[in-house]
């Protein structure tokens, strides 16, 4: 190929159509409560990972639904470490629509990590 | 109801202009500008001023910060005094970043009048010249668009497919800088711009719609001047091919001498990149600019048009069409030498 010196930017757009639904769908089905996370950000105020790292539940929650799952696996550095999660329940607790969200931590590491 | 969509119409002069060449054109499109001035003098009987004192409008240079506004003001306003000079109140920009630079200026003009006698004292001192501000300022493709119909009957061919007899499907694009920084200077206003849809509609074609018609060609001038910037150009390029690949198009029409450039060069470096072309043979999609298009379809000759100097050759979209033309002359300069034939991309076939 010639060096043209540059080379094509990829946007930062999050393109649903062309995403992979897979992980998603069954993430869906193991933990089914992630349907009514709306966003609040309660789990991840009361994240005792997230008060000494940058672990942050809420965008972990944004990047999965959004399927961009290459930034949360540990290959590259990732956008949020899953590892750094201590699986306290405390987010679980404060929930205000009773998502199972340190199952979901659970289950992203199995999916995403193993 | 009447006043509100007047906003989207637009006065084209009738006749009188003073043609302002483009810095670009020249060497991507040579033919282009000629063919402009061959239509508007032999077709329609026009009477347009191609000046040879006329210079930069200074676009590229003020776009990248290089060029100080007070400098552009007083380059805009000598070639204002060039046409005043020879008589002139209607001026034609070729270029669409040149007409940006102009309607800004005159509004600038118009809401702070300090700002224009400060133009004519910097002119004077100058250069000692004098200038009035144009009663009518269009570009080349609104005075196009204003006699479509009146070319019509005057061409050969039609936009149809002769193999299918269908309308040839064109995607067009128009310059930014025509409608979107002061949209009241364009045909259909930024919202429903129809400069290009209304020749190609007239002309025997059919328009697509397709999602990202309204996004940049990729030639802003701070994603390209810096090589490696040209990253963020090319990915705009490569949005709108994406976007436009499914719907098929027959070729891209475009008005800007930066559009039709990055519209066409960029596909051979996205071929060469990443072996992707968005036709199904793999031969790109063909990119002209009105002009071409207008003299092509009246019966001029391609290679006086410069359409061998696009990078997606034009043989296969002129064999659709049914346009006649030598092969053998494709190289042959105006002094009659024949020149060499360019070397071959080696993913873009031509």
């Amino acid at each position: 190929m010639a060096n043209f010196g540059f080379k094509i930017s990829t946007p930062r757009s999050i393109d649903l159509d062309n995403a992979d639904r897979t992980l998603y769908e069954q993430m869906l089905e193991m933990v089914p409560s992630y349907r009514y996370c709306i966003g609040c950000g309660g789990c991840t105020a009361t994240c005792s990972a997230g008060q000494f790292t940058d672990f942050n539940i809420r965008k972990t929650h944004f990047l999965f639904s959004r399927r961009q799952y290459d930034k949360l696996t540990t290959d590259m550095l990732p956008e949020v470490d899953l590892n750094k999660c201590m699986l306290c329940g405390k987010c679980s607790l404060v929930c205000p629509r009773g998502v199972n969200t340190r199952g979901l931590i659970v289950e992203m590491r199995k999916l995403l990590l193993n | 109801m009447k006043r509100f969509w007047n906003g989207y119409q637009k006065a084209i002069a009738d006749d009188h202009y003073f043609y302002e060449r483009s810095c670009i054109r020249q060497t991507f499109f040579p033919g282009s500008e000629a063919a402009f001035l061959k239509i508007l003098r032999e077709e329609l009987g026009k009477d347009i001023c191609d000046n040879p004192h006329q210079h930069t409008c200074t676009g590229i240079g003020y776009h990248s910060d290089v060029v100080p506004f007070d400098t552009t003001m007083t380059v805009v306003a000598r070639l204002f005094s060039l046409m005043t000079e020879y008589g002139y109140k209607n001026y034609v920009p070729s270029c669409v970043t040149s007409f940006g630079v102009f309607t800004e200026m005159m509004t600038k003009w118009e809401e702070q009048p300090e700002l224009k006698e400060k133009a004519r004292q910097y002119l004077w001192e100058a250069c000692k010249r004098e200038f009035e501000v144009p009663e009518n300022i269009v570009h080349p493709s609104d005075i196009i668009y204003k006699f479509r119909f009146d070319l019509k009957p005057k061409m050969k061919y039609q936009l149809l497919n002769r193999f299918t007899g269908r309308p040839l499907r064109v995607v067009e694009h128009i310059g930014c800088h025509y409608a979107k920084i002061f949209s009241h200077h364009g045909i259909g206003n930024a919202e429903f711009p129809y400069v290009l849809a209304g020749m190609i509609e007239a002309w025997g074609g059919e328009v697509i719609d397709y999602p990202e018609r309204r996004h940049c060609c990729g030639f802003g001038f701070r994603q390209y001047l810096v090589q490696e910037n040209r990253g963020y150009s090319i990915a705009n390029t490569k949005k709108k091919f994406e976007s436009m690949e499914s719907y098929e198009p027959d070729f891209i029409l475009t008005n800007c001498p930066g559009c039709s450039m990055f519209l066409d060069k960029w596909q051979y470096t996205i071929a060469e990149m990443e072996h992707k072309t968005y036709d199904r043979e793999g031969y790109g999609i063909p990119v002209l600019t009105y002009e071409e298009l207008a003299g092509l379809l009246l019966g001029y000759d391609p290679w006086t048009l410069g359409l061998q100097l696009h990078q997606v050759q034009c043989e296969r979209l002129m064999d659709k069409i049914g346009i006649a033309y030598n092969p053998s002359e494709k190289y042959r300069g105006v002094s009659g030498l024949r020149h060499p034939s360019p070397e071959k991309p080696e993913f873009l076939k031509v």
